[in-house]
């Protein structure tokens, strides 16, 4: 099994160990390696980190992957995406402040994601969310100016949310999360990706 | 990409366990895990809220900017935030005076017109400018050797505020002494507004070696060095583990183009801030986009080259040797 890490920019370093430390959970034997160029996108799942929507985007464009990695994941590969991720999966996206403003997305999950949901980092916050879908009880997690996704239709399906709004949502071989699994102490998000990897 | 023998959730465990810091963190609510507490469901401005803010800087660009039509190209390029200042450093250094903390109403004006975070510098000690910007809502505060000094002996107590630090640092020493203050981030002081980028690559190698000589030393060494740094041992002991800073690590102080920003990335620092180098160039659109693909693709010399070649090089910021700088007009020795 081999997992790719979207590398240019936010929480890809946390990523890798967080799937590494879940594959050794899990006893499975996986590479982890980092995306950047479309050549590297040869792997059976994806996870794109928390960073800068804005900056992922317009990166992932420049460098040719954009429209590539839209193709494999329509195609059913597995993509995990947390906080910025969630954005880049969202089919609707917009900031809380300043409303709709246009930014390179995949826009492939049937999701309605506002950005700085809560404000800015002032307002950002820990709390416990609910991992029971996951076999993860509660969980302490950081939520960093993070999104909401307000709404989810077609196949997207809920599978916690916290106070009114979805956290993490799936919808067949997508998964995406508002806050950080990948800064917790527990490794049941990756595991469930890794998971949806296998099947 | 690459991968650590501590995660993330295990150094603010480390944090929260510091001695030093727990009776700060408990008074102020701050601390969640004691059990003899009763945990807020909810918890802002942690420890470990504002250590992770930063995380999600990496690879990134932050641009320093003076106005919101600055703001509008820097967001618009890729950065991943933008510091608001008065003036940018070389203007900073040409004009001479004091230096102080931009206007709130720009900061502000900033704030509500891009949707990246909004950083901003005070100067160091300056409590009250800390708390100001704190109170204006700025995602992080630089307390910063650009502008002048309040303070010759002391630093802001980081530990007090719920918004995000970051400090210059030339060496490890400075850099532990500025996270056990309390600050979230870290970045090489370099020589700000030159457009020399050799006192950032001083910095980040005298920081590079330096984490190689703990890592190899033994345990009485390193009681003796944490003595001599003025930190805690057990400091020096995570940060040993880890072979890096236990907190996120900038680059910061002359860097003018895209092989300026690839080559501190290849050092090992996790992003890059540029001063004067966009906005002090006459191709600030191009210049500031193409940094951001240099920074997010360093590791392939052709992204890089490719990069550089957006920019006219006839286009760069004229720039300063630092060696024709007198020692009194050097930002970099303004703390230690």
């Amino acid at each position: 099994m081999k997992i790719g890490i979207l590398a240019y920019q936010g929480s890809f370093e946390e990523h890798a160990l967080q799937t590494r430390r879940a594959l050794d959970v899990m006893g499975l034997d996986g590479e982890i390696v980092p995306v950047k160029q479309k050549k590297d996108l040869d792997v059976d799942g994806i996870i794109i980190p928390g960073g800068e929507s804005t900056t992922i985007g317009i990166v992932a464009s420049k460098m040719g992957l954009l429209d590539e990695l839209k193709a494999k994941a329509n195609e059913g590969l597995p993509v995990l995406g947390t906080c910025a991720g969630a954005i880049m999966l969202g089919k609707e996206v917009s900031d809380a402040k300043v409303g709709k403003k246009s930014q390179p997305l995949l826009g492939i999950m049937d999701i309605s994601v506002m950005r700085n949901y809560y404000g800015r980092q002032r307002e950002s916050f820990e709390a416990n969310v609910d991992l029971s879908e996951l076999d993860g009880g509660m969980q302490r997690v950081v939520f960093i100016r993070a999104p909401a996704i307000l709404k989810v239709w077609g196949n997207a399906q809920s599978l916690s949310k916290f106070q009114g709004t979805y956290v993490i949502v799936k919808e067949g071989s997508l998964l995406a999360t508002t806050f950080h699994p990948e800064l917790s102490s527990t490794t049941k998000v990756h595991e469930y990706f890794i998971s949806m990897v296998r099947k | 990409m690459r991968l650590y023998e501590l995660s993330f959730s295990e150094i603010e465990d480390f944090f929260y366990k510091l001695a030093e810091l727990k009776d700060v963190l408990r008074d102020r609510d701050l601390l969640t895990y004691l059990p003899q507490r009763e945990i807020p469901e909810v918890a802002h401005g942690t420890a470990r809220v504002k250590h992770a803010f930063p995380i999600f800087q990496k690879g990134g660009v932050i641009m320093d900017v003076t106005s919101v039509e600055q703001a509008s190209i820097a967001e618009n390029a890729g950065a991943t935030s933008v510091m608001v200042l008065d003036k940018l450093p070389y203007d900073v250094r040409k004009s001479g005076g004091v230096a102080r903390m931009a206007d709130p109403k720009v900061i502000e004006d900033v704030m509500s017109s891009i949707t990246i975070p909004v950083m901003a510098k005070v100067r160091i000690g300056h409590y009250y400018e800390a708390k100001v910007l704190e109170a204006l809502g700025v995602d992080t505060i630089d307390e910063s050797e650009v502008l002048t000094p309040a303070d010759d002996e002391h630093h802001i107590n980081k530990w007090e505020f719920q918004v995000p630090f970051v400090n210059g640092a030339r060496s490890l020493e400075e850099a532990l002494r500025r996270i056990t203050e309390g600050s979230s981030m870290i970045r090489t002081k370099g020589e700000p507004g030159t457009g020399n980028v050799s006192e950032a690559v001083k910095h980040m190698k005298i920081m590079n070696s330096e984490l190689n000589m703990i890592a190899r030393m033994n345990e009485e060494d390193r009681v003796k060095k944490a003595r001599e740094f003025q930190v805690p041992y057990e400091l020096v002991e995570l940060t040993a583990k880890l072979g890096r800073l236990p907190v996120v690590n900038f680059a910061a102080g002359g860097i003018a183009t895209p092989a300026d920003a690839a080559l501190m990335m290849w050092l090992g620092a996790d992003g890059i801030f540029v001063g004067s180098g966009i906005f002090k160039s006459q191709d600030p659109d191009i210049r500031a986009r193409s940094i951001v693909i240099a920074t997010a693709g360093w590791e392939y010399p052709e992204v890089v080259l490719e990069a550089q070649k957006m920019i006219n090089e006839q286009k760069s910021m004229m720039g300063i040797d630092v060696k024709t700088l007198k020692p009194e007009e050097l930002m970099q020795v303004r703390d230690t």
